[in-house]
């Protein structure tokens, strides 16, 4: 069981956390929404929850609640620059199938 | 795959809801659009990840344009069509624009805002701006991946209503929700977070390419109140390269140039002064057209007194803007710095010395706007971190008010209310009968509207006919976030109403509104006594209105030497109000008040006697025991 970050995203989460200026680490999220079934989320966390499972990566803490490991367990977070956007990628072994727009993915 | 960012806890967006928002620096050399990424405030690059968009546009023939680097290449080859610092054209008519002999530009005068004739047709600064505008949410929305919710755009501090409604219309154009216009020295103090920290006195040093501009801003409860403001729009970076090409001139011995190796040496001298940010000596070399070698090193030495007296002239508007302010060095907690300018270690030095502190300057002076219009536009999207629950505020520039009787301003709302505001003030008519009331709506901080900048007019048409100052026109100002202003005037007994949102012809130069607020300080005194003198005009002519009306009616009531008297009281008031002369006045006035004294006095016997004639006084009982009873039933 293993949530990752590449070195790429673990530096942008770096930089982002120290001009936020407090913060403990990453939080990992799947809800259930969206056109495909499921969606991620990705927030910074102030605290951690008592059921929290945890996993460094590249010096990074990252935080994920019970529910959403099953769906999470082998992803890896990469950062990833398409044209002008640029942006977290959740390159996860789990989903089956995604919406167009990859926001929402069923597993 | 979509790209994500990180959110604030709990904040996360439900899938397609993203809140997507930009902040827009809409410069007069360039512009640049930045957004809220992971919680930090990043400009958006361009596909070669050049961060900023030269605020130039070129029209073709067959009806296409070129915005930015490309447009401003062909500059040089086609100047009529290019159009460049289209800012300054904003809200203006073709009487504002000084200097307008020297540009390449074929003007032509439309009602309202000028028009500039090229290949594309005559486009409006409205249309030349909206262009740049699109250009910048194409880009915004490529970086982004979706369609924007909307963006803050910056506006100098001493925009008024008709430059601000331009930039919004220009948005509009360019299909860009506008969540708020912001004051760019207030968008560089947020982007240093002085929003949510501190409490004080700021100023803002902005220099530009070719503008310097000096704010004066106060922060008291989340709010912005830019108390002076002041500047030259004729001083910024471009002066500083000058000196320097002057300089190489000079110590090169070189003899009159040709266009191209004036324009080779410029560039070296631009280059020159970039390279002296970060080190003591720059080389300058080059080989000329003309043969001639160029090979010299300047060191900041040197660059610092060459540029001496450039950088002590923007020091002039600083303390002038202090003055106007009623502050001294003192009292000011922190100086941002803005414009690509201020790297410039000899201008970082000026403005530490004489603010006695180290100006702030950790942000890019190029950026620093735009990310500070970003954070704004990130927090009125909806996407607040904790904490973060403040609104910010802005203020009017200018006092707006309206026309009363006599040429004088009544102020309705004055200048540096916090927007948005709304605010409401009765006035009556001036003459019997009266049906119609032409409001005049007015900005600038004089007594006399001839004196201020007329911003709209309309009527208030089918008040009921009635003796003068009965009716109760009720005119209500409203100021939207923005600084737009409608104008609405309901006659309360009748509920008759007119209404119109300000598009005014156009607006005032920059000069214009730092003349107008120099002159109300210098007229303070002035204007009082015009104002006396004018509402004793007014007076007169009000009494002069009543009594005719009252001869007309009951001329019989008096003899024939008193009604000489009058007359003569009448004619002498009448001279007298047509000098400027008030005291004159007020004694024709208190003359002719008491000479009518009895005139009224019988008037009044009269009126009442009729009321009652031929009545008997059970059927005055009567009528008001039918009156009572009949409220009852």
């Amino acid at each position: 069981m293993a949530v990752t970050l590449s070195e790429r995203a673990a530096r942008h989460v770096a930089n982002y956390m120290v001009k936020r200026g407090k913060g403990i680490g990453l939080r990992l999220a799947v809800r259930t929404s969206g056109c495909s079934g499921m969606a991620y989320k990705l927030e910074f966390a102030d605290t951690a929850q008592p059921d929290d499972i945890e996993f460094e990566s590249h010096g990074v803490r990252v935080l994920i609640d019970p529910k959403s490991m099953p769906y999470l367990d082998g992803t890896e977070l990469d950062y990833a620059r398409e044209g002008l956007n640029e942006g977290f990628k959740f390159n996860n072994p789990n989903v089956k199938d995604a919406c167009g727009c990859g926001e929402s993915f069923n597993v | 795959m979509a790209l994500l960012q990180i959110v604030e806890p709990g904040e996360s967006a439900a899938p397609h809801e993203h809140r997507l928002a930009v902040g827009i620096d809409l410069g007069t050399t360039n512009s640049l659009v930045a957004t809220v990424r992971s919680g930090l405030a990043v400009v958006l690059r361009d596909e070669l990840g050049r961060p900023l968009l030269p605020s130039v546009v070129r029209y073709l023939a067959d009806g296409s344009s070129e915005v930015g680097y490309e447009a401003q290449a062909g500059q040089a080859l086609d100047p009529r069509n290019t159009i460049g610092s289209v800012k300054r054209f904003m809200g203006r008519g073709i009487a504002d624009i000084a200097g307008r002999e020297a540009m390449p530009y074929v003007f032509d005068d439309a009602p309202g805002m000028l028009r500039i004739d090229t290949a594309g047709g005559l486009k409006s600064p409205v249309e030349v701006s909206a262009d740049i505008l699109r250009t910048l949410r194409l880009r915004a929305e490529a970086s982004l991946g979706g369609a924007l919710l909307g963006a803050v755009i910056t506006v100098p501090a001493y925009f008024d209503e008709a430059q601000r409604q331009a930039t919004k219309d220009a948005a509009k154009l360019a299909g860009l929700p506008v969540l708020r216009l912001l004051n760019e020295p207030t968008a560089a103090a947020i982007a240093y977070g002085l929003d949510n920290s501190a409490e004080g006195i700021y100023a803002v040093y902005d220099l530009g390419g070719g503008t310097f501009d000096i704010s004066i801003l106060k922060l008291s409860r989340g709010i912005f109140e830019v108390l002076a403001t002041g500047g030259d729009s004729a001083l910024g970076g471009d002066d500083f390269d000058h000196r320097i090409f002057c300089w190489i001139l000079e110590a090169a011995k070189l003899r009159p140039l040709s266009v191209e190796d004036a324009s080779v040496l410029l560039a070296r001298a631009r280059e020159a002064k970039e390279y002296l940010t970060c080190h003591g000596v720059a080389p300058i070399s080059g080989r000329l057209n003309s043969g001639e070698v160029v090979d010299l090193q300047l060191s900041t030495e040197i660059f610092a007194e060459i540029t001496q007296t450039l950088v002590a002239k923007t020091m002039q508007p600083v303390k002038k803007a202090l003055r106007d302010a009623g502050l001294s060095v003192s009292d000011v907690k922190g100086v941002v710095m803005v414009g690509g300018s201020t790297r410039m270690p000899q201008v970082q030095r000026a403005v530490g010395k004489f603010f006695r502190q180290d100006p702030l300057n950790n942000l890019d002076p190029d950026k620093v706007v735009a990310l500070g219009a970003a954070t704004q536009a990130n927090l009125l999207a909806g996407n607040r971190a904790a904490g973060d629950d403040w609104l910010l505020l802005d203020v009017i520039p200018l006092s707006l008010g309206l026309e009363t009787m006599g040429g004088l301003v009544e102020k309705i709302i004055p200048r540096n209310s916090t927007i948005p505001t709304a605010r409401a003030q009765e006035f009556t008519t001036f003459r019997d009968g009266q049906t119609a009331l032409a409001i005049q709506v007015v900005q600038g901080e004089r007594e006399l509207v001839s004196d201020c900048r007329s911003l709209a007019r309309f009527e208030l048409r089918g008040i009921p006919p009635l003796v003068a100052g009965a009716a109760r026109i009720r005119v209500s100002f409203q100021v939207d976030a923005d600084g737009l202003l409608a104008v609405s005037a309901r006659e309360q007994t009748s509920g008759v109403e007119a209404s119109i949102v300000v598009k005014p012809s156009y607006g005032l130069s920059d000069d214009e509104i730092a003349t107008m607020l120099k002159d109300s300080l210098a007229h303070v005194k002035d204007d009082a006594l015009q104002r006396a003198l004018k509402e004793s005009q007014v007076d007169a002519r009000r009494l002069l209105e009543a009594v005719r009306a009252a001869l007309a009616a009951d001329a019989d009531l008096l003899a024939a030497d008193e009604r000489a008297r009058v007359d003569s009281d009448i004619a002498r008031l009448e001279s007298a109000a047509l000098a400027d002369n008030r005291r004159q006045i007020m004694l024709a006035m208190d003359d002719l008040e008491a000479d009518t004294k009895d005139f009224a006095a019988r008037r009044m016997d009269k009126s009442i006697r009729r009321a009652f004639a031929g009545r008997h006084i059970n059927e005055l009982e009567g009528d008001s025991v039918a009156a009572k009873t009949g409220e009852v039933a």
